[in-house]
């Protein structure tokens, strides 16, 4: 018995990476980055917005949160649409209520089935991050490079035409991405991308689209849903993940604290009170910054190298 | 091992009762090990027979992604931690870590840790390996590691726990002295080989930080307890002949920020309880030795 000869070869055993899509970089060996204000942590408060067809799609993937029964799965279908009609809107008065900008990265669908909530969602000041056309949209290599591209100008035609801005972020459906996808992403005028969660500070990809990390690790999705914790739990991780970056930030430069919640997770009665007051904690600390990921994006760019 | 057989014959039963009496420098009870996996990843792996690399096709950004946080960051930030509170690695490393990201191997080289192989890559399984392939992969590590850091390796964690029924004694026979592929103690113990000998440290699949985190579920602070109540239970226990414990990490996982507070104050604790024996995974090996 023995491996294919080839399974012992490493033809990309080289200095930096085995691919080229981005360059090798240790955060710890980089210039400091300082966010306005002399603020410690930039809070980049991010909350996904989706439409969940009740006939889901396997092809490339089915997306995490989609239809779980036969047909017609009524339970997750309106759960979901839950999050839409009455989650997004706590969503936005624990934002008003904390004074505080987020980024939505919604699915091109919500803006044309629910054009009202995505116009009070950017007339309150917020972000639109381009989210895909539905949660059928996912990506991953096999899906033919057309059809990507197709679906990503449909995602920003969809939401452009309902908020008069084309939008500059992109996150894709559980960051899934072909190797494709950074490519079509620059090629689409995107400045930037949420996907890749290596890092803890915007960094470039080869061909000049910036990367904003959206840390899993500390999303609602990760945290309550997949490991089983409590919205208590949920929010003291937060403000010690918040505690810890506020330390580095006084000896490396600025950090940034990204929080991804869905509405149909965090915005339950039960949760939302929990988030509220995280929201309004974070907010009066005298060490943070919230912004939006398209300001954070260009703070940075503004302050490194091309 | 004997190939084929319900018992492998790796050891002999050997019970907790009536061991002769361990004892750690300095009269310590529970000699201490923290053993970071420095890994690599590959985006684009050539596929194995018997074990797919990723979920998803590649790229499997998530995947990937999460992993390159360990060089990127969190090494960076746990290296420090561990320093702080006079905790050495003894690392399980990726070999060709040294070849991607030489930065991250004399970091840790320049912190006193000590290297042992845990592969070329985490994404190259050995199962159905050939005898010569295998000894390939060995002298591949040892080479590796000697020309980066100049130490000669004396361990082997196999790459992401991937094992032929001839790793243990193609190690042995070329040279290393210690696995920590086996979970049958709390104490060391030696192993059967072919020729040559070779002991097995305790390392944990129980407190490993991926078992934590994403088999148990844990929250950060609930980590961080577990690790208190090992330590204790341990120390307590090594009263009457000294224990192992080891603290095996993945940087990417107890390197985020929300889980590097809580494990910091695991290691104060256990610094500052004065029952630990806070050593190298080669030093607790010697010392254990030194004794049969």
């Amino acid at each position: 018995m023995a491996l294919d000869p080839a399974y012992l070869e490493y033809p990309r055993r080289r200095h930096g990476y085995d691919h080229d899509l981005y360059p090798w970089s240790a955060l710890h060996q980089r210039p400091p980055v300082a966010w306005p204000g002399g603020k410690g942590v930039a809070v980049w408060l991010c909350v996904s917005l989706e439409w969940f067809p009740i006939l889901p799609q396997d092809a490339p993937f089915r997306a995490p949160g989609h239809m779980q029964t036969a047909y017609p799965d009524y339970r997750h279908y309106t759960a979901r649409e839950y999050g839409t009609r009455i989650g997004m809107y706590r969503l936005l008065d624990a934002c008003a209520k904390a004074g505080v900008r987020m980024s939505v990265a919604t699915n091109g669908a919500i803006a044309e089935r629910y054009p009202q909530l995505v116009r009070e969602i950017v007339e309150a000041g917020h972000e639109i991050i381009a989210h895909s056309t539905d949660m059928n949209g996912t990506i991953a290599s096999g899906l033919p490079i057309e059809e990507e591209r197709a679906l990503i100008a449909a995602s920003l035609d969809a939401l452009q035409a309902v908020t008069g801005t084309r939008p500059a972020g992109w996150l894709s459906i559980a960051r899934s991405q072909s190797w494709n996808t950074v490519n079509l992403l620059e090629e689409a005028g995107l400045s930037y991308c949420c996907d890749w969660v290596n890092d803890e500070l915007p960094w470039r990809f080869a061909n000049g689209l910036i990367n904003l990390p959206l840390n899993h690790e500390l999303s609602d999705r990760q945290v309550i849903t997949v490991q089983q914790q409590s919205v208590d739990s949920y929010a003291r991780q937060i403000e010690d993940a918040c505690d810890w970056l506020a330390g580095e930030a006084r000896s490396h430069g600025g950090r940034m604290l990204p929080i991804h919640l869905t509405p149909y997770i965090s915005a339950l009665p039960y949760r939302i009170d929990a988030i509220d007051a995280l929201l309004a904690r974070l907010a009066a600390r005298q060490d943070t910054w919230f912004a939006t990921g398209g300001e954070i994006a260009a703070c940075w760019a503004g302050q490194v190298s091309a | 091992m004997r190939e084929g057989a319900g018992d492998p014959g790796l050891y002999d039963f050997q019970p907790y009762r009536g061991r002769g009496k361990i004892t750690w420098p300095g009269g310590k009870t529970v000699a201490v090990w923290v053993a970071p996996n420095l890994e690599y990843y590959e985006i684009d792996p050539p596929a194995h027979p018997r074990r797919k690399a990723w979920a998803r096709p590649h790229p499997d950004v998530v995947g990937y992604a999460h992993r390159d946080h360990s060089n990127r960051v969190s090494h960076w930030r746990m290296a420090e931690v561990m320093s702080k509170h006079g905790f050495p690695g003894s690392v399980s490393l990726s070999v060709a870590l040294c070849q991607h990201h030489p930065e991250v191997v004399a970091d840790g080289a320049a912190r006193g840790w000590e290297f042992f192989s845990h592969g070329i890559y985490n994404t190259r399984y050995a199962y159905e390996m050939s005898e010569e392939q295998e000894r390939e992969i060995i002298a591949d590590s040892i080479r590796t590691v000697r020309e980066a850091t100049g130490q000669t390796i004396r361990g082997w964690l196999a790459p992401a726990l991937t094992h032929t029924p001839r790793t243990l004694d193609l190690i042995a026979e070329m040279g290393l002295d210690y696995t920590c592929d086996l979970y049958h103690d709390d104490q060391p113990q030696w192993v059967k080989v072919r020729q040559g000998s070779l002991v097995s440290i305790p390392y944990s699949l129980e407190v490993n930080d991926h078992y934590g985190f994403f088999v148990y579920n844990m929250s950060p602070r609930e980590y961080a307890d577990t690790l208190i109540r090992q330590f204790e239970r341990l120390a307590a226990e090594g009263e009457q002949s000294g224990t192992v414990m080891c603290i095996p990490l993945h940087a990417y996982l107890i390197g985020q920020p929300h889980r590097i507070g809580p494990f910091e104050e695991a290691l104060r604790h256990i610094a500052a309880d004065g029952r630990a024996w806070i050593a190298r995974a080669g030093e607790i090996v010697d010392a254990w030795k030194g004794q049969q």
